[in-house]
């Protein structure tokens, strides 16, 4: 069973048609790319995935999307529950004004838990994790925006760690930052894919080769290929694959 | 034409020309050695300078180019192929300037007769076309034509074997000139190699259009 599925999505905002006929298997702890031009379709995609798009006017949604093998867009789903288990990460980073140290907490408080022991332990394992600890262990009550743009953005990563979620979804992650906060968002998400499933939205061609394992090309809401990355990059089975790529589109 | 796709067609234009010249040097040597004529041997070495040079620039530009517009797909295919082909070319430039010095300090009668007996120059005939028809298959992205260069390449290997029994033979009717008999041999098999090359560069044609690599399997 693969973690995430869609099978014949289509969507459509009012009279517009966003995607057509999207299918997709996306095996757990991979990391696929979605590339493509602006309005190509690739962020309504992503957030398919988290019902994201549930909140906007006038959207229809039609076709299967599977998580874990389970339809969520299934009367009866519980949307909180499954974005639980779907960390979301944006391209501006947009830490809460709160303290370093809440801004992790927050998932865990909303989600009940009051175990101030447990809460710490959580929020430090998640620093941990987006190797971020070393610089802000000192400074947890401070103010999560006197940190840095790439710190920031990894603590965001953190705080979609904390509620422990199997899915991350990222949107142009690294757009707003600097090549070297960049390269410590793709060296994290190297690290990460061994116990999460991530999917990515960019526009940076070469970040899709560097961090995916599979790439997906999107053109006027249509898959054009969905293919292992290297090959893609090497030797795209599609023209206008080949055309995107090397820059020679339109 | 944008500005990466202006700089492929300067580095393709430098190629092409690298290409062309090798070719001509092949050519002159194949006539040098069929005449023993020290001149245009002499003329080789003088241009050999000119292909060492072009050999950089373009191994220069290919590294410039990876290094700025991070090339993917067949662009990518494409500079991994002229890396290859120029230095398969600048090795081809080699022999040929291997000929001439053979001619300059060798070139005697003795020789005339055996490359005759040899069909040394049938070989670099073939060798010569063969390098010709590489560059053409490459410009008109034929790899149908440079798969041809593959059987092509058998002929000359095919020569070179029964020249090796010729010389073989002649070394045991006269083998006070053993010394002779064996230089004549390293030529030989240097025009083997120079049709070998053009196998080579065949290869790197067909990854380039194809995405194959044939490199160490049967073809």
């Amino acid at each position: 069973m693969q973690k995430l599925e869609s099978r014949h999505i289509n969507v459509h905002y009012g009279t517009t048609q966003a995607l057509k006929d999207i299918n997709i298997g996306i095996d757990a702890n991979t990391v696929t790319a979605l590339i493509g031009p602006s309005g190509c379709g690739k962020s309504t995609y992503l957030r398919l995935f988290n019902r994201m798009n549930d909140l906007i006017d006038g959207i229809k949604i039609e076709g299967q999307i599977f998580v874990d093998g389970k339809d969520i867009y299934e009367k009866g789903t519980n949307v909180d529950s499954l974005r639980k288990n779907t960390g979301m990460v944006f391209q501006k980073p947009n830490p809460f004004p709160k303290t370093i140290f809440e801004n992790v907490a927050y998932g865990l408080r909303v989600n009940g838990i009051t175990d101030q022991k447990f809460i710490e332990e959580r929020v430090e394992t998640s620093i941990q994790q987006v190797v971020l600890w070393d610089e802000v262990k000192d400074k947890l009550k401070k103010s999560a925006f006197e940190l840095s743009g790439g710190q920031q953005q990894r603590l965001c990563i953190a705080r979609a760690l904390a509620i422990q979620p199997s899915i991350i979804l990222m949107d142009e992650p690294t757009s707003a930052l600097d090549p070297i906060s960049t390269a410590k968002i793709e060296e994290l998400i190297h690290e990460l894919k061994t116990k999460y499933t991530i999917v990515i939205v960019t526009h940076n061609m070469q970040q899709a080769a560097r961090v995916s394992d599979h790439t997906a090309f999107f053109y006027l809401g249509e898959l054009v290929e969905f293919g292992i990355t290297k090959e893609i990059f090497t030797n795209p089975k599609r023209e206008k694959t080949q055309n995107y790529i090397t820059g020679r589109f339109g | 034409m944008n500005h990466f796709e202006s700089e492929l067609e300067l580095l393709k234009a430098d190629f092409v020309k690298q290409w062309e010249a090798v070719h001509l040097q092949l050519k002159s040597a194949m006539r040098a050695l069929s005449s023993m004529n020290k001149d245009t041997a002499k003329e080789i070495l003088s241009q050999e300078v000119k292909i060492n040079e072009l050999d950089l620039k373009i191994e220069k530009n290919c590294e410039n180019i990876i290094a700025l517009y991070n090339p993917v797909a067949i662009d990518l295919r494409f500079i991994l192929s002229v890396i290859k082909i120029n230095s398969s070319l600048e090795r081809a430039g080699d022999i040929a300037a291997r000929v001439a010095k053979f001619v300059i300090k060798s070139g005697d009668d003795f020789y005339s007769d055996l490359i005759t007996k040899t069909n040394a120059l049938v070989m670099f005939e073939e060798a010569c076309e063969l390098l010709k028809d590489t560059l053409v298959a490459f410009q008109n992205n034929d790899s149908q034509k440079a798969r041809e260069i593959f059987k092509r390449d058998e002929y000359i290997n095919e020569i070179n074997k029964t020249a090796f029994l010729n010389v073989i033979d002649s070394i045991k009717e006269n083998p006070e000139e053993i010394e002779k008999y064996l230089k004549m041999l390293s030529l030989v098999r240097r025009i083997e190699k120079a049709g070998d090359i053009s196998k080579n560069i065949a290869e790197e044609i067909i990854f380039y259009l194809e995405a194959k690599v044939l490199r160490h399997k049967g073809k």
